[in-house]
């Protein structure tokens, strides 16, 4: 046998032992749960042997992919809709549902002291771009909207405004300090509790509708192990206190 | 079929492309000249630097753009200094992007057509008293055409097709930044697939329309 065929036998033969041994499941997960959704992979690694293939992106995008046939077992979704329209189209499994956190939005200035702790900074409008995620495509985008309205100054901000295709990019865009302050997920700009950098006002729940974050296995991750074991984990003390962490409710 | 946002995002791009062009025309001259004519060892590394957008993912370009037009990097505290604020999120910033984006698919056929002229045009030129720049406009460019007509239609073609940096320095912003692409990308996430539908295919007969003009025209881009 030649030795490279040699190499890539063993290689095949590598590969095959592998996906023997534990279960895979393809999660899509919205982009305000990037971080959190890193740790609780690694842990539920460790925990259950299991591996989570995690892919990030706007929850739009996702419920685009998965009507046209996205590899996809588990939605982390960032709303509560769309995992209830995949469920009504079918392409989700009933009674899988549920919400494994409730999202906080956060206007946030990669300069400290620029945000006030009451969002006074928004009526007073001296700034050039405000950053929020695309609201036809990201609940957190669509939140911020609702905020603006309720404070009377979204005819005079609308002007400023730069979007995010997801919330990911819109942290970006404050985070490069090319937009001075943007709404963005209090997950992204917390850790273990804290605030990380800039300033922030915390936007009170009352000034919008809760998001309300659900997971759903959907039809392709249907009867999959590691899929069911992964909604589990989501319910366990260990991920909920990552979750926790990163400023969600629960 | 197509709305008045989609129609905004048309003349948007339309305009990006064509200032684009301009621009690239008159700063690819000067640097496509001096790389067919030159024998100085810079000649690589400069030839390099233009053609880096080729293999550079959009993804790489609009990164570094936003950090170094951002209010920390070096071309943002430069633009800050003049007075004319940050670039990204803005036409000009996008013009900007958009020359460095398009700059090889300008300057490689401007060189190309430059390099066929060759030497002899020139010395005959010289002979008959007539000043380099003379003879640059009244011989070199004239022999040359076949190759700006090149360099028009894919510097405006590339920039119209442009999307990836677009989606990260532009925010999306409708009159300013919105350009097609960045529209049909919105109408797919959104699943309007009817208006994405119209504008892709808007899209597609546009950029079949102009290679078919520019190998209909310029038959086998050889320069005489």
């Amino acid at each position: 046998m030649h030795p490279l065929a040699k190499t890539l036998s063993a290689l095949v033969l590598l590969f095959a032992a592998h996906a023997a041994l534990a279960d895979e499941v393809q999660v899509a997960v919205a982009a305000n749960f990037t971080t959190p959704m890193q740790r609780i992979a690694a842990e539920f690694e460790k925990d259950t042997g299991h591996k989570a293939q995690l892919s990030f992106g706007a929850t739009g995008k996702f419920y685009a992919q998965i009507k046209n046939g996205a590899p996809f077992q588990v939605l982390l979704s960032a709303d509560d809709e769309t995992p209830a329209k995949l469920v009504g189209e079918g392409l989700a499994v009933q009674g899988s549902r549920f919400t494994y956190a409730i999202g906080k939005l956060v206007l946030w200035s990669a300069k400290p002291g620029y945000v006030d702790d009451k969002g006074e900074v928004l009526k007073k409008g001296q700034f050039h771009k405000l950053a929020l995620a695309n609201p036809k495509l990201a609940p957190y985008g669509a939140a911020a909207m609702e905020v603006l309205g309720k404070l009377g100054v979204l005819g005079a901000v609308q002007p400023k405004f730069v979007l995010g295709e997801n919330i990911a990019q819109t942290w970006q865009f404050v985070g490069t300090g090319n937009a001075e302050l943007g709404f963005v997920a209090l997950s992204q700009v917390m850790k273990d509790g804290k605030l990380v950098s800039g300033s922030a006002w915390i936007v009170p729940a009352s000034l919008h509708t809760p998001i309300r974050q659900d997971a759903v296995i959907l039809a392709n991750g249907k009867g999959n192990a590691a899929a069911e074991s992964l909604m589990k984990y989501l319910k366990g003390d260990k991920a909920k206190a990552i979750i926790k962490g990163y400023g969600y409710d629960l | 079929m197509l709305d008045s946002p989609d129609l905004a995002a048309i003349w948007l791009t339309l305009r990006l492309a064509t200032v684009t062009t301009v621009l690239l025309l008159l700063m690819g001259t000067p640097i496509a000249w001096w790389l067919a004519r030159t024998r100085s060892g810079w000649k690589g590394p400069v030839a390099a630097v233009v053609a880096l957008p080729i293999v550079l993912p959009p993804t790489v370009i609009g990164f570094y753009l936003l950090v170094a037009m951002g209010p920390n990097g070096p071309v943002g505290q430069f633009t800050q200094a003049l007075g004319l604020g940050l670039l990204p999120f803005t036409f000009a910033g996008l013009v900007v992007a958009s020359v460095f984006y398009s700059l090889p698919f300008v300057v490689q056929p401007l060189q190309n057509a430059f390099e066929a002229v060759g030497e002899r045009p020139l010395e005959a030129a010289a002979t008959l008293r007539a000043s380099p720049l003379d003879a640059f406009f009244s011989v070199a460019l004239p022999l040359a055409r076949p190759g700006y007509l090149t360099a028009t239609v894919l510097g405006f073609a590339h920039t119209v097709g442009e999307f990836g940096v677009v989606l990260m320095i532009g925010g999306n912003i409708p009159g300013q930044t919105r350009v097609v692409s960045v529209q049909i990308y919105d109408h797919v996430e959104a699943m309007e697939y009817a208006q994405a539908h119209g504008l892709a295919a808007a899209m597609v007969a546009f950029s079949f329309l102009v290679l078919l003009g520019l190998y209909a025209f310029n038959p086998t881009g050889r320069q005489r």
